[in-house]
């Protein structure tokens, strides 16, 4: 372990020693989870999703733990934190991607609407559809532009006709912002555009399916300034419709385009606020040493 | 005596390999930096000056010596026995051989032939000492040269490189010109055949019975070799296998790769794989002894006639041995397509079944593909299963439940017994083949072409 790390895991303790009852030993390792809280409000008026006491484990290593965090509709919400603290993690649980984890075991309650999402009658399948997924690394098929962002609307039968189709991926490309751009050239592959553009026929492949939520895990992280700051403006126009979860590692990024901001650290979620807050006042001081830069 | 010689050459060059690293340190100061390369480096290159040379010069004498040696013993015969026709003379020289190595001569040696052969072992004593001579002054020469050219400044590195690529060029081309040779090789024999017998005949014939007489006046004397028969039995037997193998292989690559728990993909890949590695010999008596048998029972009990040998066994058995080309290739080039395209589709909330037939199948088109025509190559070229099951005769049908029989079956029984080399019978062998030959390539040339077309790239 660096020495930073240890550093922050006795600041951590100390922290947790101030905002719970006093602990009996003063050990290194922290343990009592249950009794940590979340600084901050995490809760909202009228929450989109509403995770509580949520556990990840990879194996025996336990990932995130005993989380509880409120997603607002139509509001974007920005997860930051240092490297390896669980945003990916626990982003993934929301639509659980990480199922497809053999190791990964996930455990408490997250709600989707009234949904309990990881109730037994609730159809991944379907729930995928509603809750969408941009990747860090632009992933589109290697299939035409026209059947990327036709792909989901096909597997789940959205749409009657080729006309209703067409239309379809042109509305979502649209929203997307990159109906310019490819309009003449619908038959290229997917993969023969730029990286920005790729992120954007992602964007544009998830919201064909009209999905409720976005997940968006450093959907930037792999494109230039300019490409970031297209992608940056559409997730503005986007919350009108949807609830957006970005994960980011660019404080900017989270400051220009979220309302609020959830700050991670080694799997806890140490404190949630206004971003306004959060970037000029926060309470915790891991946030304030995350935010002012003397660590991650 | 010649392997001690390369065994001397080989420890010699160990020798150069020490001297020329001692040297590289020793002209360096003790300090490697000052040199260009590694003292390793250095060290190849004296033991490639040391052995390189001599190598070559030991491989050209070696294979000289021998001609030389009796070209001057038959020089220094009589002339009664020199001026013998080029035939006897080979005789001569094969008894003088055989005496020289004291084997049993057919004759009692006469006593020109025996001064013959102490001359032969005279000169080869001769020879063989100066060969020693000559390799190991070279081998000797060689390092003594490195030794000298040894400096720091030396880019030995670059010098070693080199001849290393020599190596790998030589090495490619062997199988490049080999090919070239067997195709050349077989182009040729087929021209002959084609003078006697008529290529059209050959192309669209619809008879095959390449027995022909020895004499003229016999009946069949003409024989028919038409390969239509052949090529339709391939055909068919390929087609049955393929039937078989294609969807039980794609199937279980499927399975392995997308469902299976790895600790059960890694018991049943190779599980699998094995079932390429057992003989066709068995395969051919598991074929004629239980699969024919079977197939001819329940044909009978459904009132359908089925021939003792039948195009349906030989190709069911023929089947189930490609089944691993397919799926064991297949299953690495599912398992290559990034997971990044899985999570893509996953995450639109695509089942795993859709995933697999609209993203990972498409992608890894090019390589199952490639699978599918390793064994389409390998149920052409199967022999054995098919002789011992599918029977000789050369049916031209469509009817699995009959006898036919393949192109590779009747090249092996065109070539097996006593044969003139020069009869249309043989010939027809190398016809057959370049056919075959040509038929596998065009299927290349389509299945390329087929790839380009409909593959999906992933970065
Ligand atoms: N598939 C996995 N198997 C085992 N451990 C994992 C797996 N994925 C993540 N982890 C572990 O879980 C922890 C959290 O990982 P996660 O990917 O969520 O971090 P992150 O906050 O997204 O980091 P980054 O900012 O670098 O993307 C890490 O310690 C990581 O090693
Ligand atoms: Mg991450």
């Amino acid at each position: 372990m660096s020495t930073t790390a240890i550093e922050t895991k006795v600041a951590l303790d100390q922290a947790l020693n101030l905002d719970t009852a006093p602990r009996k030993q003063s050990s290194v390792e922290v343990t009592d989870y249950n009794n940590r809280q979340t600084v901050g409000n995490i809760t909202v008026d009228n929450p989109k999703m509403v995770c509580r006491g949520v556990n990840v484990y990879y194996g025996e290593k336990h990932a995130i733990k005993n989380v509880g965090l409120d997603i607002g509709a139509n509001e974007v919400i920005a997860f930051i934190g240092p490297s390896g603290c669980g945003k990916s993690t626990f982003l993934r649980c929301l639509n659980r991607m990480n199922d497809t984890i053999p190791i990964c075991r996930v455990t408490g309650q997250i709600r989707l609407d009234s949904d309990d999402i990881y109730d037994k009658s609730i159809d991944v399948v379907q729930l995928r559809a509603r809750v969408g997924m941009v990747f860090q690394k632009p992933n589109p098929f290697p299939k035409s532009i026209y059947e990327n962002v036709a792909y989901g609307p096909r597997i789940h039968g959205m749409v009657n006709d080729k006309a209703e189709l067409d239309d379809l991926v042109r509305a979502s490309l649209e929203r997307a912002g990159l109906i310019k751009e490819v309009d003449k050239r619908m038959g290229e592959p997917g993969t023969s555009l730029s990286g920005g553009q790729q992120q954007r026929l992602c964007i544009a492949r998830a919201i064909a399916v009209n999905p409720e939520v976005i997940l968006m895990d450093e959907p930037c992280s792999a494109l230039d300034p300019i490409a970031t700051a297209k992608i940056e403006e559409l997730i503005d126009e986007l919350r009108e419709n949807y609830t957006i979860i970005i994960v980011t590692h660019s404080m900017q990024q989270a400051a220009r385009v979220s309302q609020r901001t959830a700050y991670f650290h080694l799997g806890d979620l140490i404190e949630v606020g206004d971003t306004d807050q959060i970037f000029t006042n926060p309470k915790h001081k891991l946030t304030e040493d995350y935010i002012t830069g003397r660590f991650g | 005596m010649q392997s001690f010689l390369l065994l001397a050459l080989i420890l010699l060059s160990i020798g150069g390999y020490t001297l020329g690293r001692k040297r590289a340190v020793a002209v360096a100061g003790g300090h490697i930096r000052n040199l260009h390369s590694l003292p390793s480096f250095y060290g190849s290159y004296a033991a490639l000056w040391c052995g390189l040379p001599a190598l070559i010069v030991f491989a050209v004498w070696a294979t000289l010596q021998p001609g030389i040696i009796i070209d001057l013993v038959v020089a220094g015969l009589p002339p009664e026995l020199r001026d013998l026709p080029p035939d006897r003379l080979n005789l001569l020289v094969n008894d003088l051989k055989n005496l020289v190595s004291g084997n049993i001569v057919s004759s009692t040696p006469d006593p020109a032939m025996l001064a013959a052969a102490d001359r032969y072992r005279n000169l080869q004593v001769i020879g063989n000492a100066s060969l020693w001579v000559v390799v190991m002054t070279l081998a000797i020469a060689g390092v003594a040269y490195a030794w000298r050219a040894i400096s720091p400044t030396l880019r030995a590195r670059n010098r070693v490189e080199r001849v290393v690529d020599l190596f790998l060029i030589a090495s490619s081309t062997v199988a490049i010109f080999t090919t070239v040779g067997i195709v050349l090789s077989v182009v040729f024999e087929s021209i002959l055949f084609f003078r006697q017998v008529p290529i059209t005949e050959f192309l669209f014939g619809l008879q095959w019975s390449p027995q022909t007489a020895l004499r003229a006046d016999q009946v069949g004397s003409s024989g028919a070799f038409g390969s239509v028969p052949l090529f339709a039995g391939t055909l068919l037997i390929s087609g049955i296998a393929m039937v078989v193998a294609v969807p039980i292989g794609l199937m279980s690559a499927l399975f392995l790769s997308e469902y299976a728990t790895p600790k059960f993909r890694a018991v049943a890949k190779p599980a699998l794989e094995i079932l390429a590695g057992i003989p066709t010999v068995v395969y051919g008596f598991f074929a004629a002894l239980t699969v024919a048998p079977l197939i001819r029972e329940i044909g009978a009990a459904m009132g359908l006639h089925v021939a003792s040998e039948s195009a349906l066994a030989a190709g069911l058995v023929m089947g189930i041995m490609i089944i691993p080309f397919v799926s064991s290739l297949s299953d690495d080039v599912i398992n290559a397509v990034p997971q990044s395209m899985r999570d893509g589709s996953y995450a639109l909330g695509a089942t795993k079944s859709e995933t697999i037939q609209r993203v990972l199948l498409p992608a890894a088109l090019p390589g199952i593909v490639g699978s599918i025509l390793l064994a389409v190559s390998r149920a052409i070229g199967e022999t054995m299963i098919v002789v011992m099951a599918a029977g000789l005769s050369a049916n031209l049908t469509a009817n699995p439940l009959e006898a036919v029989t393949t192109v590779t079956v009747q090249i092996v029984t065109l070539l097996t017994g006593d044969q003139e080399f020069d009869s249309p019978k043989t010939l027809a062998a190398f016809a057959l083949g370049l056919m075959l030959f040509v038929v596998t390539l065009i299927l290349n040339i389509i299945a390329l072409h087929v790839v380009r077309k409909y593959r999906e790239q992933y970065e």
